[in-house]
């Protein structure tokens, strides 16, 4: 006796094979991951490595180990020790002052008001601008002699008479004077995070349940010790992603500082991104390039362990 | 101590009148519910008592002191929330210290009155807790510790009960009655639930599209309802409304029964029911069905003890009667109540 062949055994339901093995399904849905982080990520970093233990420059990519070499010169540069205080500098700074501003902007935009989509989008709008071309349009602001902000501190008697508060000169020559070319720097970069830190703050305030600011209030708080002992701690764990993300952004941000003083004054501005690109490529040093850079793994990885746990800690809560 | 005065409160949101001229006063100590449908006014009403909705008109008075405009703080009021409003991230006892610490009270009162508080409401081994780690029961102790801890002159709570199964719903309001009587308290209470508004309150609010339909004690609402809202919002089943001449007559359902059962001084009205449907629910049996003539609203249930065992069967049609002194008239048009009750 024959029996009819089983509906699930004929070849068209066979073909479904692979998407109903529920293992097979996973490995190939994660593969282009996988593929792109070996690719992408994995390989320039293991290069990086070899190439920092090497002599390679860029008229010769061979390998010759050469030891800890690179590292030791890079660290009697007096050039590199002026660039890595002034990373974090520029990092620290310019997120301490993202995080306070863009808590007041997240407030602000939390309150219902007239025109509130449209001041939304002006803030917004940084973050959807190429850097480079924003960045060139701060180069701009602050031409040693063109810029407009000169001209309104001396429209507004600013600057530029003799009893001016900021100087009898005319220009204040934002990019070539070190102090001031550092704080350009770090405007720029607040200029360009802040949109994102506000976002993120945004959220975070909008995820505390009204219930209990209420109850806060109810309570006798004060809106002081409603900040203090309610939003505060509660937006916590994000702020800090915030932060983190601002401080990884930051820290291996390039385009700002080379677009605006390459380093200058007199290395003044210089950070470990900028110094790399102009050791590494520039100056044809594939070696010291490579081991400069490396410099910046330790500390991006203590930030990327403090991300994932800040990350869960939202969950939790 | 504790008197809420409202007078010509009004709230509203665009074009909508949550709150509508709504005037009330507490008695001191009193438990007052504000009962309502959902959308009725009534927790917009209890959040500007509060002071965290502004009214849009109207006075409030805490102890014949104007309070409208002063914020939530210098109200004396304490507050318990639908959801409770836990501080996630303190422990139960920084939640219940939260009140005092905002007041500036000292930590060695703190502790003492957190103390005083944790077990009055027998929390005691929950202070290191956090709130997520308690079951619901246990956070609605703990809202209603923090709402008592520094002893307000009023207790404003919002469907407290809601969030608890029906079991802990039953004890957890016998509790709240016992020890609001303790404290004496005057608490304004704002639920959905007619069985909870009855077992609670000594008088009951209920209102409607943002106005107060009527307010009286618990056999007040239920026996002699305002109006043929108040008659079919409260009662479950509702009041039986049918249509004669140009009156609404209404009677509770448990009122009309088969003409043997029923008794009354002052005479009784017959009527021949028309049984559809039967629903045994083990110590009563509903029976729905029709009276009268088919032109008129003639839907009716009686609600029977499960004492009479009397054999019903749907499609037949039995002698059923209301004594007269169980009877309400409504006006047609405007749904009032009117005055003298006999058909």
């Amino acid at each position: 006796m024959t029996a009819p062949p089983h509906p699930e055994s004929s070849p068209a339901a066979c073909r479904g094979g692979v998407l109903d093995r529920e293992g097979a399904l996973a490995k190939l849905l994660i593969a282009p991951a996988v593929i792109y982080i070996a690719a992408m990520i994995g390989a320039p970093f293991v290069l990086a490595i070899l190439y920092s233990l090497s002599d390679a420059t860029t008229g010769d990519p061979g390998l010759r180990l050469v030891g800890l070499q690179n590292f030791q010169a890079a660290l009697s540069d007096p050039v590199f020790r002026l660039a890595l205080r002034n990373t974090f500098v520029f990092t620290l700074v310019s997120q301490s002052i993202v995080i306070v501003l863009s808590r007041i902007l997240a407030n602000a935009l939390l309150k219902p008001f007239r025109g509130k989509g449209l001041v939304r989008f002006l803030v917004l709008l940084p973050w959807t601008a190429p850097i480079s071309l924003g960045t060139i349009g701060w180069l701009w602001m602050y031409d040693s002699i063109f810029s407009p902000i000169d001209w309104v501190l001396r429209y507004l008697g600013l600057l530029g008479t003799a009893t001016a508060l900021l100087g009898p000169q005319t220009n204040l020559y934002w990019l070539g004077v070190p102090g001031l070319a550092m704080a350009s720097v770090i405007l720029v970069n607040v200029w360009r995070i802040l949109p994102l830190a506000t976002v993120i703050q945004l959220a975070g305030l909008s995820s505390i349940p009204r219930d209990l600011l209420e109850a806060a209030e109810v309570d006798g708080a004060s809106p002081w010790r409603r900040t203090l002992m309610i939003t505060i701690p509660l937006t916590l764990p994000i702020v800090s992603i915030a932060f983190l993300f601002g401080v990884v952004f930051t820290f291996t941000d390039l385009v700002v500082v080379y677009v605006l003083t390459r380093g200058g004054p007199v290395h003044m501005t210089q950070v470990l991104s900028s110094w790399t690109f102009f050791k590494g490529i520039e100056a044809g040093d594939l070696a010291q390039g490579a081991a400069i850079s490396l410099f910046m793994f330790p500390v991006l990885a203590v930030v990327a362990v403090f991300i994932l746990r800040m990350a869960r800690r939202t969950e939790v809560v | 101590m504790g008197r809420v005065e409202i007078r010509g409160m009004s709230k509203l949101f665009g074009n909508v009148r949550a709150v509508d001229h709504v005037d009330l006063a507490t008695n001191e100590g009193e438990f007052l519910v504000l009962l309502g449908p959902s959308g009725c006014g009534k927790t917009t009403l209890l959040r500007m008592i509060a002071g965290i909705e502004e009214p849009s008109g109207g006075d409030l008075l805490i102890d014949g002191r104007v309070v409208t405009h002063l914020p939530p703080r210098m109200r004396d009021i304490a507050m318990v929330f639908q959801s409770y409003a836990l501080y996630p991230h303190m422990t139960v006892y920084k939640n219940i210290a939260f009140p005092l610490r905002a007041r500036g009270v000292k930590k060695e009162a703190v502790r003492k009155k957190v103390e005083w508080a944790a077990e009055m409401f027998k929390i005691g081994r929950l202070l290191d807790r956090k709130p997520r780690e308690l079951s619901g029961g246990e956070r609605q102790r703990v809202a209603l510790a923090r709402a008592m801890v520094r002893e307000p002159s009023v207790f404003l709570l919002d469907e407290p009960l809601s969030n608890l199964d029906a079991l802990l719903r039953t004890s957890a309001r016998e509790e709240l009655r016992q020890f609001q009587r303790r404290v004496g308290v005057t608490t304004i209470y704002v639920t959905h639930d007619q069985i909870e508004a009855m077992g609670l309150g000594d008088r009951i609010v209920v209102m409607s599209q943002g106005k107060i339909r009527q307010i009286g004690t618990p056999m007040e609402i239920y026996q002699w309802p305002a109006d043929t809202f108040v008659a079919t919002f409260v009662g479950s089943p509702p009041m039986n409304l049918l249509e004669q001449e140009d009156v609404l007559l209404g009677f509770r359902p448990e009122t009309f029964l088969p003409t043997d059962a029923v008794e009354g001084s002052e005479g009784v009205v017959t009527y021949p029911f028309e049984v559809t449907y039967l629903e045994y629910l083990g110590a009563e049996r509903l029976v729905y069905g029709n009276v009268g003539e088919k032109s008129h609203a003639r839907h009716v249930v009686s609600r029977l003890p499960g004492s009479l065992t009397l054999p019903l069967e749907a499609g037949k049609t039995y002698p059923f009667a209301v004594a007269r002194r169980d009877l309400r008239q409504f006006d047609r048009k405007s749904g009032l109540a009117r005055s003298g009750d006999a058909a």
